[in-house]
């Protein structure tokens, strides 16, 4: 078994830009093998926070380290982006990419990629260019691009936002399936539905700060705070 | 009016006669234009991506000189080249001055700035789409290079054919370089310039057309090329 | 596809450069090749001696530069004070003179200035000073352009101080005459360039026949002691056989929409 790569800790981390504290001081730990849902209103600083995490936003302040180096950590993380960031090609040779990188074979990427694509039922477009999928199939490729290099920790960046009925229920499926296998999954969204369904934290984010972080079972029992109490309820908060 | 009439029957002449002449000088026009724009491409897809990913003080600064270098007259690059091959220059004793190759290398001057630019400007715009993804990747900066080039070969390609019209409709530089040599170094514009200074207005003009019709050709021929590589769009 | 560019490149260089082992590379200035001589000499070397002359058609400055650098193995050209110097600076072997023709002074029919019964060529350029016409100037350094300003100064002109009838084009013979057919100007020119051009409008030649425009052409050898590289022996039988009797047959029994324009007087001194 190859060592673990979390937890993950931050203390008193921060995502600034021009000076202005986008997200923090943030103090948090992520340990395993669950799934942490991280969720807050529009412009709460979900994204920001989720692209720190992983390493895309320079943290500031305070600090956020591994278990292992920042390098062997990122090695072992993937990410799904809100908006599917498609290549120019072919949705299996999407899929292969992230193993291509890792200087996989092109052969052997390509049957993993088949594999992949054939559980999140794109099998019948892998030759097609990816921009030629719909909108669901577009972030069910994504994933399977996160997933192929079998992550430790999987990100996602509210992965439904802009999808159906059908294509959110297929993709909490594959969440479900993914959590079992042992990933640790730290996603957001603003879907307080959907928060109930997969979560097994709750990371409520208001203004940039951590207003609540406690089990999702405590949470939607009863919120420990006045706000969070009235994001549950629906109501307006900022 | 009449100039313009005699110069279209001049071209249709030349073409239905396939006139040997006009034969020889449009292969080594090609020759010449294509084999300079593949090394232009060559340098300048690299260089685009380069500056692309790549961040560093002095960069704008940089792309501000390759834009600039773009609107380099070729006289200055033929007498440029002129000087490092003449005989009495650096690489004189190559012996390659008023041949073939210094006519390419002497294009490679020209087009090389605009195939970087345009590249540049094309894959630019790529690595914004692919940024975050190629970060998340923990690709190399090699890779991420590698994949903008190879995703972003259309835009190399628009930045290909962009360098093969400026090569291909030059005359300054390889006038000075290739000495408009007959059966040497005549190419399509030197000799349109030769026939204009001989006063043989609708020669010169159907040469000139003849120049064209080649243009248009390439750039249908490369276009079908990868239109049959990949029928959609992206 | 993988292209081993550099491997290439030098491939390329070598097929092209080596591709002629007997040429000799000879600098001529744009109005002797205009006259389209060079169509019937080149031929005839080609076939009795074995050479390709690569010409390469440049203004006189340009032609004494190539040789000067190296770049070519003879010149052959017609001013007499550059080729002088030429020679003198131990860059040519000798200087060949080889043929002469003349210079022409090539204006709008009507002739404004009446240059046509002039007694002279300067008495001509007088005219045309006086009444200010157009005229056109090649401006360029070139064998005709300083013969232009010689008979400026023999008319006691000096072109510095003219107004804006006079044109600099600073371009080619070919080039300043389509200039001077635009302007319907005044320019002169050599015979030859003027025979063979194809865009005279609506100018005609007015005047010719001063000793003053007699035009020399001579050939001069790149010097060996200079650059190793030149084909020196390739261009002395070039040398020996224009200013031979093969060449004074040619060069005398060239016809040019019937008229003959050049006269051989081949002497050799140095
Ligand atoms: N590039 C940026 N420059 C300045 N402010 C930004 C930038 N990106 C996001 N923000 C601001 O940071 C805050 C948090 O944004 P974000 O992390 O996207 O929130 P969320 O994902 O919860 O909607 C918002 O107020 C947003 O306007
Ligand atoms: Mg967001």
């Amino acid at each position: 078994m190859v060592e673990s790569i979390l937890p993950l800790e931050l203390a008193g981390a921060c995502v600034r830009r021009r000076g202005k504290a986008l997200v923090g001081p943030v103090d948090l730990t992520i340990s395993g093998r669950e799934l942490t849902m991280v969720i807050g209103p529009n412009g709460s600083g979900k994204t920001s926070l989720l692209r720190m995490l992983h390493g895309l936003e320079r943290t500031r302040d305070g600090t956020l380290s591994w278990a292992v180096s920042k390098e062997l950590a990122r090695r072992r993380q993937a990410f799904v982006f809100q908006t599917p960031i498609l290549m120019r090609r072919t949705v299996v040779e999407n899929i292969a990419y992230p193993l291509i990188v890792r200087g996989v074979g092109r052969k052997h990427a390509r049957e993993k990629a088949v594999q992949w694509a054939a559980r999140v039922d794109l099998d019948a477009y892998l030759d097609r260019p990816a921009s030629a999928l719909s909108g669901g199939e577009r972030q069910k490729m994504t994933m399977v691009r996160a997933l192929i290099t079998d992550p430790e920790v999987l990100f996602l960046d509210e992965p439904c936002a802009s999808l159906d009925g059908t294509s959110t229920r297929e993709i909490e499926e594959l969440l479900i399936q993914t959590r079992r296998q042992g990933t640790t999954i730290v996603m957001s969204t603003h879907d307080l539905g959907q928060a109930r369904r997969l979560a097994d934290r709750i990371v409520l984010l208001l203004r940039g700060k951590v207003h609540e972080a406690c089990s999702a079972e405590g949470f939607f029992r009863q919120p420990a705070t006045a706000e969070g109490e009235s994001f549950l309820q629906g109501g307006i908060v900022e | 009016m009449n100039d313009f009439l005699q110069g279209l029957i001049e071209a249709f002449r030349l073409l239905v006669t396939l006139d040997q002449d006009l034969v020889e000088i449009t292969l080594r026009s090609l020759q010449v234009s294509l084999t300079a724009v593949l090394i232009a491409t060559a340098i300048g897809a690299p260089l685009g991506s380069w500056l692309a990913v790549t961040r560093f003080r002095g960069r704008r600064q940089a792309i501000a000189c390759i834009n600039a270098l773009m609107g380099l007259p070729p006289v200055v690059v033929g007498l440029f080249v002129y000087l490092l091959f003449s005989r009495s220059g650096p690489f004189g004793v190559l012996g390659l001055l008023f041949t073939p190759t210094a006519m390419i290398i002497a294009q490679v001057f020209i087009a090389t700035p605009l195939v970087v630019s345009i590249s540049h400007q094309g894959l630019r715009e790529l690595w914004a789409q692919y940024h975050d993804l190629l970060i998340s990747l923990n690709t190399s900066k090699r890779q991420r290079m590698t994949t903008l080039i190879w995703d972003g070969r259309r835009a190399l390609l628009t930045a290909a054919l962009a360098g093969f019209g400026r090569a291909i409709g030059e005359v300054g530089a390889i006038m000075i370089v290739g000495g408009n040599i007959d059966q040497a170094t005549r190419v399509l514009t030197t000799a349109i310039a030769l026939e204009t200074s001989k006063g043989n207005f609708s020669l010169a003009l159907g040469l000139g057309i003849i120049l064209i019709l080649l243009a248009i050709a390439v750039n249908l021929a490369i276009h079908n090329l990868l239109r049959t590589e990949r029928a959609s769009l992206w | 596809m993988k292209l081993n560019i550099p491997a290439f490149v030098a491939a390329l260089a070598v097929l092209l450069s080596a591709a002629h082992a007997e040429t000799v590379r000879l600098a001529v200035t744009t109005s002797f090749h205009n006259s389209g001589l060079s169509d019937t000499l080149l031929p005839a070397i080609q076939q009795e001696l074995g050479i390709e002359v690569q010409l390469l058609v440049v203004g006189t400055g340009q032609a004494l530069r190539l040789g000067r650098n190296g770049d070519v193995d003879a010149l052959l050209v017609h001013s007499r004070d550059a080729e002088e110097q030429f020679v003198a600076e131990g860059f040519g072997v000798r200087r060949c003179e080889l043929m002469y023709n003349d210079f022409v002074l090539i204006g709008p029919k009507d002739d404004p200035a009446g240059v046509a019964a002039a007694a002279s060529a300067a008495a001509a350029l007088s005219a045309i000073a006086t009444f200010e016409k157009r005229f056109v100037s090649r401006g360029d350094d070139s064998g005709t352009h300083t013969r232009e300003l010689h008979i400026w100064s023999l008319a006691d002109l000096d072109p510095d101080e003219f107004g804006s009838w006079y044109s600099e084009v600073g371009a080619g013979m070919g080039a300043s005459l389509n200039t001077a057919s635009a302007l319907n100007a005044y320019i002169l020119s050599d015979r030859a360039s003027w025979l063979a051009f194809g865009n005279k409008g609506a100018l005609a030649l007015l005047y010719s026949g001063d000793a003053e425009l007699h035009n020399q052409y001579a050939f001069l050898q790149v010097s060996q002691a200079r650059h190793s590289h030149v084909k020196a022996e390739l261009a002395s039988r070039v040398e020996r056989w224009l200013s031979g009797p093969r060449g004074g047959e040619l060069i005398n029994g060239f016809r040019l929409q019937g008229e003959s324009l050049f006269r051989h007087n081949a002497s050799c001194n140095g």
